[in-house]
């Protein structure tokens, strides 16, 4: 490549400055108005380019490298098509604040307005599902806004942004301007400790006779640094911990004061623990809906305090008490600080008489089920994948349905990034092109997709890419012919009329997986499991795994629409009389 | 199986406890300093409607052509936790430099620009010139049958004037919306 002094094209701009950003590795998907870019491409070595099969999965790609990594996912897409392809993706990213970065081509300036072909107003369409965007409409001008499209995408709450750039942009000559020319004075991350605040803090957790930690996917976003800090309080406190869906493995599932997931379909011990707590520490996580319940009689008596890098997440949903902004690993190491200062003091009896409650709590065993000789339970499929792979060099991603609810509690995540799963938007179809992605960035690593064959059908065009670029994804389908999650709605709430909540005219998997030249493998006898998980973990190359499971099983514990976390419900019979009308007009 | 509630345990929430007036809605002045490129009055407005806020008034001009700084005042109301909210979401776009709660911060002026064409002849057109000189209305354009009418004030003022415009031959008017600053010496 030419010195920075030298004018050089937009689509050259475009490749040096991402290879001043480190990236090594772009998902993508060319057409017209993104040519000059590829074309580059072509031309170079460092930038390794996954050609997907559909844009969306390029999205989801992107966001599985990001979140198994921590570096930031990167995207091409071409004008029109392409880019409305990306915008589930960029939604998901958003959602679960993942920080990739989309470069889209545009039809050249002259043309914009004008309904050109593949035209699509991108930065409209796109604004709302990215943290910023930008057009660039001027080649001089494009290296400095991709490298400030790097800074928007890491800093602060981390999330996904779009840079447009219309093709005459791409041919044009202009200079270069290095990452550290850029200034990002323009955009910096919030951070407001209050001294006060923190001994208010310090002192309520000392005298807290029933605490809580509350941790979410901000502990793995903000990194190693605060997955450490927040192990350490934990051990150092004896406090009870609980994780949202996103924060799995920033504690270890099998540390001593685990008590499993929250929430809609969280663990009874942990639900319990939230509504009865009197001091509440909710580290990085943002009291979702499906978090907190029916609202108003969310942790009724608690002390609340919220450490969150985004000012804009406290007291959205629920109202705290003392809330700390900014970075986890900042925060934490404040606190903790402070409260060793003071002398490392905690209610010990207090808490001694808490845990026994909790004690009590768990022995209910809310993930029980019945497990069954003729059919396979899908908790009993997934505790054997968990039996199998534990200890391993483990991934783990998943769709969306009661297969992902079922993962999250059968699953046991020791480490962060290990597990990657669609949990603010909920998006069917992630699951498949995010191992791909996550696969890409860890080739001698073990990547699992647990998926329910709905949502896997959704992006199964992604076979091509794996089979491509040789990535020994395992796709183990919890096939119970059914959307699930749908129909068991259907069966609470909907008076058991099942609208097309079936899953028709399925492929025969192993067939499709022979059609592919990949390795399809059936079970349906509990009996032969063992065998099936073994010979998919032997295969050296991709897997689809059909594993045909109860049709009818449900998805327990679970919160209903509308109640509260004491008001669970644990058991397998029909539930429909626990939902009120105002909880049945709930998601 | 069911699990009942625990003993002692009150499905009715502390939080019912609270101060009932926390609740209440009110109207705030918010003066937003941004960047003047384009789409960023788009980004601002479809924050408002993609999240279901209210605009009662919104003006948006240059205010520093050489910083390409705007300045966008919106009315906007809420209850407090709402308004907070509304504050940290413009807070963390990229674009905005400062959001600042003018009805916070303290007084602050509020003026509005309005132009009222009025239709008449005789005695309505008489009264009608009057009562813009009651008003301190500038005549900025005339015919033989209609004055157009430039008053500035804050928002109650052009209402009334508008009111008793209309049976003297009010055709139509436009406003601009509310411009502020906080009183004082400061700057806001
Ligand atoms: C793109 C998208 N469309 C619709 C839904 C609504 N939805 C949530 S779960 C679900 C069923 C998923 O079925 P499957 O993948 O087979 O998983 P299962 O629940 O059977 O384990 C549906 C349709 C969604 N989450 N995402
Ligand atoms: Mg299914």
């Amino acid at each position: 490549m030419k010195s920075s002094k030298e004018k050089i094209t937009g689509a050259e701009i475009v490749i040096k400055a991402l290879i001043e950003q480190g990236v090594d590795t772009v998902f993508g998907y060319p057409g017209g108005a993104i040519l000059p870019v590829y074309d580059e491409l072509f031309q170079q070595k460092k930038i390794r380019h996954i050609l997907v099969r559909h844009e969306q999965a390029a999205t989801h790609a992107a966001e599985g490298y990001a979140r198994s990594t921590g570096k930031i996912g990167v995207v091409f897409v071409t004008s029109g098509p392409g880019a409305t392809n990306s915008v589930t993706g960029l939604t998901d990213a958003l959602m679960d604040s993942v920080p990739i970065v989309v470069i889209s081509g545009q039809v050249p300036t002259f043309m914009i307005g004008n309904d050109a072909f593949q035209e699509a107003d991108t930065v409209g369409i796109t604004r709302p599902c990215t943290k910023h965007n930008w057009l660039v409409k001027d080649t001089n001008k494009l290296a400095e806004t991709i490298h400030k499209a790097f800074h928007v995408a890491k800093t602060g709450r981390p999330g996904p942004v779009l840079v447009d750039i219309p093709k005459d942009v791409q041919f044009a000559s202009g200079c270069y301007t290095k990452k550290k020319k850029v200034s990002t004075d323009f955009f910096k991350s919030e951070l407001s400790i209050d001294p006060n605040l923190l001994v208010e803090t310090v002192q309520r957790l000392e005298k807290a006779s029933k605490p809580i930690i509350y941790s979410g996917g901000g502990v793995i976003n903000s990194g190693e640094k605060a997955v450490n800090l927040l192990r350490k309080l934990v051990s150092k406190t004896n406090f009870p911990i609980t994780s949202t869906l996103m924060g799995l493995g920033s504690y270890p599932a099998s540390g001593n004061n685990w008590l499993g997931m929250l929430g809609m379909h969280g663990t009874y011990e942990a639900n319990m623990s939230m509504h009865d707590c009197d001091f509440m520490l909710c580290v990085g996580a943002r009291f979702d809906d499906r978090i907190t319940g029916r609202i108003d009689a969310f942790s009724p008596s608690s002390f609340k305090v919220h450490i969150d890098i985004d000012p804009s997440s406290i007291n959205k949903n629920v109202t705290v008490d003392v809330p700390l902004i900014g970075d986890v690993s900042i925060i934490l190491e404040e606190l903790i600080a402070a409260w060793e200062k003071r002398g490392s003091k905690v209610s010990t009896q207090k808490l001694g008489q808490w845990w026994k409650e909790i004690g009590e709590w768990k022995n209910v065993k809310s993930l029980k089920y019945t497990n069954s000789s003729s059919v396979i339970k899908p908790q009993y499929a997934l505790q054997k994948l968990e039996e199998h792979t534990r200890g391993h060099n483990r991934y783990i991603s998943t769709e969306v349905g009661q297969h992902q609810m079922w993962a999250a509690q059968f699953m046991g995540f020791e480490e962060p990034n290990r597990w990657m799963t669609s949990g603010g938007l909920g998006t069917m179809g992630y699951g498949f092109p995010a191992s791909i992605g996550i696969q890409v960035a860890h080739p001698k690593s073990l990547v699992i997709n647990v998926a329910g064959e709905a949502s896997w059908l959704m992006n199964m065009q992604e076979l091509g890419t794996a089979v491509q670029y040789r990535l020994p994804v395992k796709q183990f389908i919890l096939n119970n012919e059914r959307l699930g999650m749908v129909r068991q709605w259907q069966e609470l709430l909907h008076g058991e009329r099942y609208s097309h909540s079936w899953s028709d005219a399925l492929p025969d998997f192993e067939k499709l997986a022979e059609a592919y030249g990949i390795k399809g493998i059936r079970c349906e006898d509990p009996a032969k499991l063992d065998d099936a998980i073994k010979a998919m973990l032997d295969y050296p190359g991709p897997v689809i795994f059909d594993c045909l499971v109860e049709k009818h099983e449900n998805c327990f514990p679970m919160i209903p629409s509308g109640k509260a976390h004491n008001e669970m419900i644990l058991g397998e019979k029909t539930q429909s009389d626990n939902i009120s009308d105002q909880g049945a007009v709930l998601v | 199986m069911s699990l009942n509630l625990k003993k002692g345990v009150n499905r009715q929430s502390a939080y019912n406890l609270r101060d009932p007036n926390i609740d209440y809605e009110a109207a705030h002045t918010l003066s937003i300093i941004v960047d003047n490129e384009s789409g960023v009055l788009a980004r601002v407005i479809g924050l408002f409607s993609g999240r279901g806020y209210n605009i009662d008034s919104l003006t948006v001009a240059e205010i520093d052509h050489s910083g390409h700084r705007s300045r966008i005042t919106i009315v906007t109301s809420g209850t407090p936790k709402v308004i907070n909210q509304i504050k940290a979401q413009l807070n963390r776009m990229v674009p905005v430099h400062e959001v600042i709660d003018l009805t916070l911060k303290g007084k602050a002026v509020q003026r509005e620009l309005a132009i009222f064409k009025v239709n008449g002849t005789g005695n309505q057109r008489v009264e009608a010139l009057r009562l813009a000189d009651v008003f301190r209305a500038k005549v900025v354009d005339s015919t033989l049958k209609s004055f157009t009418f430039e008053l500035t004030g804050n928002s109650e003022k052009i209402d009334a004037f508008a009111e008793l415009m209309e049976p003297l031959g009010l055709l139509e008017m436009a406003r601009t919306g509310i411009v502020a600053l906080l009183r004082g010496h400061n700057s806001s």
